[in-house]
């Protein structure tokens, strides 16, 4: 119990509703064919970036990990004491199936000192439930529970809750994170991870990247210099920004934008970095009308400031940047291989010779979906020349 | 000495002709001798005895005798004389005849209460409330970008203060269509503003026709909105109707349907800042011909604007005249409604928005006019940041928040205040006093005497043809496009290329020296705390 009270005494000290500052290093790889490798690559890419980190958080999120509960969602907890676990456990069993439950295998190591309780969850909504509570969809029950646990449940947070897919974070350089949650051990065809350089206090594992929402993962390098009305802005769709990091907001844009708008991947890249106003003016008709509706309608999403994020969803990975480019981010094709990363030695470390490389142009998102050779964003050049 | 005040009840407006108030007021019998509150000197050695001040002084204060002498105690402070005296010779000073100090009764307290035992009248004042109440701009201050994340150079990157008025939907539906996508939704009607300040409602009555005209123009020019105030459409500024939102007041002055379909929105007039829950009154003296044909009211008669729109008595009544408008413009424009900032305020423009409002027009007690009862105009209202804070964020937690855009008004004096009431979440905000000032004028509060010396709040033809529309246009422009310009500097500062990015981000406000119930009420942290 000492270390307990140790442990919650740091995680208090910490956790006064601030909002912390990071810069960092990002990285992803995807098989566009779906094919799955394990966390090696990843792991060996994002200890490449170590001095874009300060060890103060890091993490990996991997797609595919999962294939005997496909149809369960996988929730991820920390708890920072027992008494976390048991309210977090009470509302999981009150509105969930619980299919199988266990701690988070993890290897002890020197540089990773006071982790949280690490349990997982294969659940699934209780049917009753759901038509009780008249949730639109399975999704938004999940959502709301987690949203539910993660405002009121203290000492407890949900830091993943996606299907066939799982976050792995915590304070620490990102490569010791990666052993410390044995990332060699899963096998998956998406895979981010993100090396962070907070700038204020640590100390806050949920805090780490990549931050997830039901499958989406986003891990971000940069600063939301608009998180105050981004913030606002999801509150009103009744999300609730608990985690104190800027990343939360884009995760929760995401979903608002593409499951719950049902916006293509695309247009929702559109607003969350939209063209300029004099670039929609020499856009013709109806695109341009269709530019100025976004621009009009989702004001606040639109996500200012410096960053460089890469998000991943259950079909696909995306890379994009602030509309100036005001943080660095490569992509790099090889065969089937998607990948990018903050710095271009990050990806040769993936792929050593790999096809393409190019630096996406700020607000030009670079699309991977599973299943299609083609990747938006990629430079025709390449194409051209395979073609001759 | 029985000195005559010019701050008269029904004071008429004074005329070439008649040098002396048309009636003589009421008169106690103790007479009672206060001071003036200026003291208009020259340097005789200076002076040209050009006898230009004489003439420029559209309130008689000056004569020849010589050499010019004053009769302070028909001079207002408006400097007009002083602007124009070529040896630049005149001082105008406060009175510095004193009287004893008192704690509770200020001087402006013993001057009123001495005017109205005269006179027995009600007390008039012109402009804003002019009452030292704490004013919040001067207690929030801004943020600004710091290593973790760059400025940007608003000289290098573009900046964009595009804003849209108008109701809009809480999502967009896009369909893939081939290799590109179709847009399904269709926006209702709005009103882009090139910039996110706008002319607040100045009537032609009120204003001169050279100082409405000089906003209209300068309103197209920028890209911007004017505002008729419930003074009709004149045949001058009918051409910049186009940015014009026409307004239907409680007194329906000058409204028809071709006055509705000709600006680019209307607005239904409830309350104004400066006399909330009181309506208007332009007496018949200056309802000239050309005043008359714009109203559509007889020449000479009272154009009396009734306290509330006898057809609006509840919000279900409002809503009845928002959509008769809607109806009456083939839903083609948005409709706002303006109403003054009062303690109830985030309740009312809520039921503004369900009643069918698209803009909400706040108007702060700090709002300007060209004449209310001063005791109405100094005490009543709230504070307009106060009211952004509370209505935006009612609207937000309603879910509304995207159906109305919200304009303020009611002390805006510089760039620095229309982006803390962006930030505090309004979309624009408009400006009267300050466009006023930008034509000239110097804030003597005399407005409702129609003696305007700048040829701003005056119908005499010898006064308004001081002021040349051309001039008075390129003046706003230039007043306007300053504070654009900072604005994109306060942008870049923040961080951000797009003033969206900033519209109610009350994470980059902070404040200082205010108590906690302020700042929770605000939505803002204390200086100090930080993200």
């Amino acid at each position: 119990m000492e270390t307990f009270r140790q442990t919650r005494r740091s995680h208090t000290r910490y956790d006064r509703g601030a909002r912390n500052i990071s810069g960092c290093g990002l990285a992803g790889m995807m098989s566009l064919s779906g094919e799955r490798t394990d966390g090696r690559l990843i792991r060996e890419a994002i200890g490449l970036l170590h001095d874009r980190s300060n060890g103060l958080g890091g993490g990996f999120a991997g797609y595919g990990i999962y294939p005997e509960w496909p149809d369960h969602f996988a929730l991820h907890m920390m708890y920072y004491s027992l008494e976390a676990q048991e309210d977090a456990e009470k509302a999981l069993r009150h509105n969930c199936e619980v299919a199988r439950e266990e701690k988070i295998p993890t290897r002890p190591i020197p540089t990773i000192v006071d982790p949280p309780l690490l349990w997982r969850y294969f659940v699934r909504p209780k049917g009753d439930l759901l038509v009780e509570r008249q949730a639109p969809s399975e999704d938004d029950f999940i959502l709301d529970l987690v949203m539910t646990i993660n405002r009121s449940v203290e000492g407890a947070y949900v830091f993943s809750s996606g299907k066939n897919m799982g976050t792995f974070k915590g304070v620490g350089f990102a490569e010791d994170i990666g052993e410390f949650y044995r990332v060699e051990e899963y096998q998956a065809h998406i895979w981010v991870a993100h090396g962070r350089f907070p700038t204020n206090t640590p100390g806050w594992w949920a805090g780490a990247h990549p931050f997830t929402l039901l499958d989406w993962s986003v891990v971000h390098n940069g600063e939301i210099s608009s998180y105050g009305i981004n913030k606002r802005y999801l509150e009103q769709f009744g999300y609730c920004c608990s985690m104190r990091t800027d990343t939360e907001v884009m995760a929760y844009l995401l979903d608002l934008l593409v499951r719950r708008h049902k916006l293509p991947v695309p247009i929702a890249c559109r607003v969350l970095a939209a063209p300029f106003w004099r670039d929609i003016q020499q856009m013709e008709e109806p695109e341009r009308r269709l530019h100025k509706t976004l621009r009009q309608v989702y004001a606040g999403a639109l996500v200012n400031g410096p960053f460089a994020i890469v998000f991943a969803h259950k079909e696909g990975m995306v890379g994009l940047n602030d509309r100036i480019k005001l943080r660095p981010l490569v992509a790099a094709r090889k065969d089937d291989l998607l990948l990018l990363a903050s710095e271009e030695a990050a990806i040769r470390t993936m792929c050593p010779n790999p096809d393409v490389v190019w630096a996406p142009r700020g607000g030009e998102p670079v699309i991977g979906t599973l299943g299609s050779m083609e990747v938006e964003g990629e430079p025709k050049r390449r194409l051209e020349e395979a073609s001759a | 000495m029985m000195m005559k005040e010019r701050d008269l009840l029904l004071e008429e407006p004074q005329t070439e002709e008649a040098e002396e108030p048309l009636h003589e007021v009421r008169v106690a019998t103790t007479p009672v001798y206060y001071p003036p509150e200026f003291r208009w000197t020259n340097d005789q050695e200076r002076c040209a005895r050009c006898k230009r001040c004489i003439h420029q002084c559209g309130w008689k204060a000056l004569r020849w005798e010589g050499r010019v002498v004053a009769d302070d105690s028909k001079c207002v402070g408006c400097h007009r004389c002083e602007a124009f005296c070529p040896e630049r010779c005149i001082t105008i000073l406060p009175n510095p005849q004193a009287f004893k100090e008192h704690g509770l009764w200020s001087v402006g307290h013993r001057r009123n209460l001495w005017k109205q035992a005269e006179t027995g009248g009600v007390l008039l004042a012109g402009m804003g409330n002019d009452l030292p109440y704490q004013v919040l701009w001067d207690h929030l201050v801004l943020d600004a970008c710091q290593v973790t994340n760059p400025s940007i150079d608003p000289a290098r990157e573009p900046m964009e203060l595009r804003t849209h008025l108008g109701r809009k939907p809480e999502a967009v539906e896009v369909r893939q269509n081939g290799d590109g996508f179709e847009l399904v939704t269709a926006l209702e009607p709005g009103i882009e503003l090139s910039t996110p300040i706008v002319f607040a409602a100045m009537s032609y009555g009120s204003i001169s026709l050279p100082a409405q005209k000089s906003i209209a123009m300068a309103a197209c020019e920028l890209g911007t909105l004017w505002n008729t105030g419930e003074g009709g459409l004149h045949d001058e500024v009918r051409p910049f109707a186009n940015r014009a939102i026409v307004q239907c007041a409680s007194g329906r002055f000058g409204v028809d349907v071709d006055y509705l379909n000709s600006g680019a929105g209307v607005e239904i007039k409830i309350g104004q800042g400066a006399k909330p829950g009181i309506g208007g009154h332009l007496p018949g003296e200056k309802v000239s011909q050309d005043v008359s044909e714009t109203r559509m009211i007889p020449v000479g008669s009272d154009a009396l604007s009734p306290a509330p729109q006898h057809d609006i008595y509840s919000i279900e009544d409002l809503r009845q005249l928002i959509f008769a408008i809607k109806e009456a413009t083939n839903y083609e424009k948005p409709v706002s409604v303006k109403i003054a900032a009062v303690h109830n305020v985030a309740a009312i423009a809520s039921g503004m928005v369900r009643a069918g409002a698209d803009i909400l027009y706040l108007d702060g007690f700090r709002g300007g006019t060209g004449a209310a009862p001063t005791t109405i105009r100094d005490h009543f209202g709230i504070p307009i940041e106060i009211a952004i804070a509370v209505v935006d964020q009612r609207l937000r937690d309603e879910g509304i928040r995207n159906q109305a855009s919200i304009i303020a008004a009611g002390g805006i004096r510089s760039s620095a205040d229309v982006a803390k009431a962006i930030t505090l979440g309004a979309d624009a905000v408009a400006i009267g006093t300050a466009a006023l000032m930008a034509l000239g004028c110097t804030l003597c509060q005399k407005c409702y005497t129609g003696r305007c010396s700048w040829g701003i709040t005056t119908q005499d033809p010898q006064l308004t043809r001081r002021l040349d529309p051309n001039v008075g246009a390129q003046r706003l422009v230039n007043l306007v496009k300053a504070w654009s310009e900072e604005l994109e500097e306060m942008l870049g500062a923040l961080g951000v290329n797009s003033i969206e990015s900033l519209r109610g981000s009350r994470e980059r406000l902070r404040g200082i020296q205010l108590d906690r119930t302020t700042l929770e009420v605000l939505g803002v942290k204390p200086a100090g705390v930080g993200a």
